[in-house]
């Protein structure tokens, strides 16, 4: 993989590690952006990870770009040698699939979509050949899922399935993006799903929900009184589906202060999982089962 | 003492000089759109270059003083009014306790700047006290004002000169029309062809109704015509997307091919639509001041050019501070 490197105005250093997304090349723009931020260049800004790709903001009355573009190179080389094993967490996300809020908002927003006569569940089983919703929502809820960025808005992550690509959910945006998606709505948009933390414009296909915050800028909630995002990229997030009751039950233990969510210290290794998939994946759940 | 909201204008919003260091978890900046008028519209009351100051868009609030103040407005053409009686914009002048400030009809750019001595005491949230509304955070309660908030203003160390003002050649304002933005190309330049390229730079465009802090749109170009390829795996089958990757500020993206959005100081932190460069960060505040309908010319410039420009923005930020020291 070569990296392409570009500069964004003035300010900026955009690097593409991959044109296509794979988990190598999310690896290697997170070691990346890891290295810089251990270097602590003078002037250096921001640093943010992407998918397949990351961007560097600096301030050029600190540093010369080019002395920047060159460290960067210098660190980007380096990292060919380095052994793609993180220190991370993984964390179980509950899911009501199928709620009655997205089912409203998907309903209302019907003549943007590609099958304005089914739901977004039922066309992405569809696509991806699966003979029904219930197929589809175990297959987006068996195997583990990488943030691979954070961001669009304020803690919203992107989710990578740690699946053979040949397996991996894949869904087209809208045809016109919605001006509403409910707070907490599970999405998907070509391979990766995402949680929207906030209310809001959106494309992706709506399969669920969570009871569970992700951000809450008043730091209110209990798990998030440290830092107001949930979600750091590298995190591996293990969906799992469950019914009315449950999501009711939690939203109110949320609400009362004393929602735990289960989230699990893990060492990844993805020379490992490469080695066999299903059976990393079921020794990750292991880990978040405390087995 | 505090500042009654009577009416609130438009999208009127509390702003400092922004809030760096966590747009790797999609919280932007945020910040004054024309960061030279907001530091001329606190160096003008005394208050220190950064203190929060209200940015109004188009239209202008109506506040209530509970104490005597100095206020000073910047940036657009938004003509203050002080119980009626018209006051000038680039000036400093006082206020009395229970008079009221309003604005008469936008007459020029898009965004005035407000500023009153000892700052707007909005807490602050991540290092800044600006508004990142779409993530509800910082500012009023992380939103923009509404009729009855009162606002809290920090005590006034220097307590204000009155009659100052910013010699017209110091505002660094957008002049000439069409508006010129210089850009640098890059990023995912080559997803076009070489004639669309030249069309980029050589077309006018204008400023779209959709043009906010979080990006401005442009319309009236041609389409950009891209180079054929294989959609890389994780892009999406449309010729404009991309693997979802991080935007710099000022990125410019074309959706579709059609409308380019330039972002700005709300941005959203990344998304999977091709960029075809990046406007220079000493022409973001010009953007802030543009109406829609506005034409506007991308200017291709190269890193030196650009490095040079942020030389000369900077050269009048400092005549601003010697000329109000």
């Amino acid at each position: 993989m070569q990296t392409r490197f570009s500069f964004g105005g003035d300010e900026h250093i955009f690097a593409e590690v991959g044109e296509a997304m794979s988990l190598e090349a999310f690896f290697k723009s997170l070691f990346i952006t890891n290295a810089v931020r251990d270097a602590r260049i003078k002037g250096v800004t921001e640093i943010c990870p992407a998918n397949a790709s990351y961007q560097v903001k600096f301030d050029p009355d600190q540093i010369k770009p080019d002395d920047l573009l060159t460290e960067l190179k210098r660190l980007d080389s380096a990292s060919e040698k380095s052994e793609p094993v993180i220190k991370t967490r993984i964390i179980e996300i509950p899911v009501l699939y199928n709620d009655p809020w997205t089912h409203e908002t998907l309903m209302r927003f019907r003549e943007r979509h590609q099958d304005p006569n089914g739901t977004d569940l039922e066309y992405a089983a569809r696509i991806n050949g699966l003979d029904s919703v219930e197929a589809f929502i175990k297959a987006h809820s068996s195997a583990p899922w990488f943030v691979s960025m954070v961001g669009f808005v304020a803690g919203l992550p992107f989710l990578y399935q740690m699946v053979e690509r040949k397996r991996q959910l894949q869904a087209p945006k809208y045809l016109r993006p919605r001006t509403d998606t409910p707070k907490l709505t599970v999405g998907h948009g070509g391979c990766f799903s995402c949680i929207y933390s906030v209310r809001g414009a959106g494309g992706y296909q709506m399969f669920g929900i969570t009871p569970m915050p992700i951000y809450d800028p008043n730091q209110n909630i209990s798990y998030l009184r440290d830092f107001m995002c949930l979600f750091k990229p590298g995190d591996i997030v293990k969906w799992k589906p469950i019914d009315r009751a449950a999501y009711d039950a939690a939203v109110a233990d949320v609400d009362a202060g004393r929602f735990a969510p289960v989230i699990r210290d893990v060492l990844f290794s993805l020379t490992e999982f490469n080695r066999d998939v299903d059976a990393y994946n079921a020794k990750l759940d292991g880990v978040l089962h405390g087995r | 003492m505090a500042v009654k909201v009577l009416k609130p204008g438009l999208a009127t919003t509390v702003q400092d000089l922004g809030r760096p260091g966590y747009y790797h978890i999609g919280i932007p900046l945020s910040g004054a759109m024309d960061r030279h008028a907001l530091v001329a519209a606190n160096l003008l009351v005394g208050n220190e270059a950064g203190a929060a100051v209200l940015e109004a868009v188009f239209m202008g609030p109506e506040l209530e003083f509970t104490a005597d103040a100095t206020v000073a407005i910047t940036g657009a053409e938004l003509p203050p009014k002080l119980d009626g009686e018209p006051r000038e914009t680039w000036t400093s002048f006082r206020v009395k306790r229970g008079q009221i400030l309003s604005f008469d009809f936008l007459k020029q750019g898009a965004r005035g700047y407000i500023a009153v001595a000892g700052g707007i005491d909005v807490p602050v949230v991540l290092g800044s006290r600006s508004t990142y509304a779409l993530g509800a955070l910082g500012g009023f309660k992380g939103r923009k004002l509404e009729a009855g908030d009162e606002l809290p203003i920090g005590s006034a160390a220097a307590t204000g000169k009155d009659g100052r003002s910013v010699a017209r050649d110091l505002r660094g304002q957008p002049a000439g029309m069409p508006t010129e933005l210089r850009a640098m190309p890059g990023l995912y330049w080559h997803r076009i062809t070489e004639a669309a390229g030249d069309g980029f730079f050589s077309d006018t465009w204008k400023v779209a109704p959709e043009a906010d802090r979080i990006g401005y749109r442009f319309k009236g170009g041609k389409p950009l015509e891209f180079v054929p390829r294989e959609p890389p795996f994780g892009a999406g089958s449309d010729p404009s997307n991309i693997t979802d990757a991080c935007y710099p500020y000022g990125s410019i993206q074309v959706p579709g091919g059609t409308e380019p959005i330039v972002l700005h100081r709300d941005a959203v932190s990344g998304g999977g639509y091709f960029m075809v460069g990046t406007v220079i960060a000493a022409d973001m505040d010009l953007i802030g001041q543009l109406q829609p309908n506005t034409p506007v010319k991308f200017v291709k410039v190269d890193m030196n050019q650009a490095l040079a420009a942020r030389k000369s923005r900077s050269e009048l930020l400092g005549k601003l501070h010697n000329a109000l020291a």
